[in-house]
């Protein structure tokens, strides 16, 4: 409105002017106006910027004693991501088939990767979107251990990971795959990993982003060469190491 | 139509006004309900089908916008639209009454006091920058990390500001009864809109009240 149009309006005291249609001009201030698009920018600014105040923030909660900083913005708590639902799977029904370039293809069930050696890690998970969450305990199998209970074959160099929601790939370099922080994992915080989490069974590659942790993990497939994953192919980076990766500089986990 | 002795009502909300308020209302509260489930965790062992959650969660925050724009353009929603004008314009007494929290004597307020006011500004912004935020958050493959990082921080931001508005609102509503009276019946006491509203009882008494105040067809 024009200051022309505000003077006018101001002119008719409350009640008095005459009918102005269904869009009457009102004395006063636009405050509301000035109030509803200051938001809306903000949120605007909010979202081009909110990454890098979100990383500030969560840098601080890390040293936060109380955990309250959990519940604000930026702070930490799962986000439960999935690209094609949200499959369910007991664990009698489960199983783990690994195949590609091995000596043996293996099948194994639930009971079969309880009872084989296992390993407890406890550390932070990081995504590439910006949450974190402290200190999550793991537990499950070396993924070296199944790998060689299948046995690779001299040329196996990479790994594909599919999950049993019908969509979702992962990969790693067969070093990346046989470090001591990749778990075929099925206990989260000390209970079976939950169908949001993408259990019963999932794949952990602790010092990489959240996308390398395959969940509802169904398929290890012994590769010649890393075939790029779901998220890869959309351009996130393959080697995905926390902070050094993706352009980000989220302290390593 | 509504001689001012001290029985009669004056029609303050429409038979529209009120329906689109408690639409947004029973809306509002499966949103925020369903996104405080996501976020805390709660509810998840009475809740489990995740995907259906969600679902109702967008659809429902979405729903929001459209259910406003379905109420506001049409021929009936023109009480919401000169209710949105008076809510734009702050008179001085106005800002004099936000700048004392309400102790300002002699304020002569229109049809809807400054908390009011910033209310009806705050929610339907809010809502706006909520549906975009999770929008990109649920239809996140064109956008960066950095973007869907941005969204998920201000979506959490705008929820957490409209879980302190929409408590504040409740609660002042049911301090002032004859105010929600006017949300649930459409009217409210000669007396009340003289003692709380001088500004707009004068409008709606002393000019033609059919044009001041737009009333059900």
């Amino acid at each position: 409105m024009s200051s022309r149009d505000r003077k006018t309006s101001r002119a008719f005291a409350y009640g008095r002017r005459p009918y102005a249609g269904p869009v009457a001009h009102e004395p006063g201030t636009p405050i509301g106006r000035r109030l509803f698009l200051g938001l809306l920018g903000l949120g605007a600014v909010g979202i081009a910027t909110g990454s890098s105040i979100s990383n500030a923030l969560a840098r601080l909660a890390k040293n936060d004693p109380t955990g309250l900083s959990a519940i604000l913005p930026g702070g930490g708590g799962w986000r439960y991501y999935q690209v094609n639902g949200y499959p369910e799977r007991s664990t009698a029904a489960y199983r783990l088939s690994v195949g590609g370039l091995v000596e043996t293809p293996i099948t194994l069930s639930w009971n079969d990767l309880l009872a084989m050696p296992s390993v407890k890690v406890t550390r932070d998970f990081q995504c590439v979107t910006g949450w974190r969450v402290l200190d999550v305990k793991w537990q499950g199998v070396l993924l070296r251990d199944v790998l060689d209970r299948a046995g690779v074959k001299p040329e196996g160099r990479a790994i594909q990971f599919t999950s049993f929601d019908g969509a979702y790939t992962e990969s790693l370099t067969m070093k990346q795959a046989r470090r001591d922080d990749v778990i075929v994992a099925y206990q989260l915080d000390g209970k079976n990993i939950s169908t949001d989490h993408g259990g019963p069974v999932r794949l952990v590659v602790l010092p990489m982003y959240g996308y390398k942790n395959t969940k509802w993990l169904e398929t290890i497939k012994v590769t010649d060469e890393v075939i790029p994953g779901y998220w890869e192919q959309r351009g996130y980076e393959v080697d995905a190491w926390v902070g050094a990766s993706n352009g980000r500089n989220d302290a390593p986990t | 139509m509504h001689p001012p002795d001290s029985a009669a009502r004056i029609p303050r909300f429409t038979r529209t006004e009120r329906i689109t308020h408690w639409v947004n209302a029973a809306l509002f509260t499966v949103a925020m309900t369903t996104g405080a489930m996501f976020r805390f965790g709660i509810g998840q062992s009475l809740f489990s089908d995740r995907a259906l959650l969600r679902g109702i969660h967008v659809y429902t925050g979405l729903g929001i916008v459209v259910a406003f724009l379905i109420a506001v353009i049409p021929r009936w929603g023109r009480a919401l639209r000169r209710d949105a004008t008076r809510i734009n314009r702050w008179t001085p007494d106005e800002i004099r009454w936000l700048k004392s929290f309400g102790r300002a004597r002699g304020a002569r307020l229109g049809k809807f006091n400054p908390g009011q006011k910033l209310n009806a500004a705050f929610v339907p912004a809010a809502a706006i920058v909520l549906a975009a935020s999770g929008a990109i958050m649920f239809w996140n493959q064109p956008f960066s990390t950095n973007l869907r990082s941005g969204a998920d921080f201000v979506h959490q931001c705008f929820a957490w500001l409209i879980w302190i508005t929409v408590a504040g609102h409740i609660l002042l509503a049911l301090q002032d009864r004859e105010s929600l009276r006017g949300m649930t019946g459409g009217t409210v006491s000669t007396k009340w809109a003289r003692d709380h509203r001088p500004a707009w009882y004068d409008e709606v008494t002393s000019a033609n009240p059919s044009e001041a105040e737009p009333v059900d067809a």
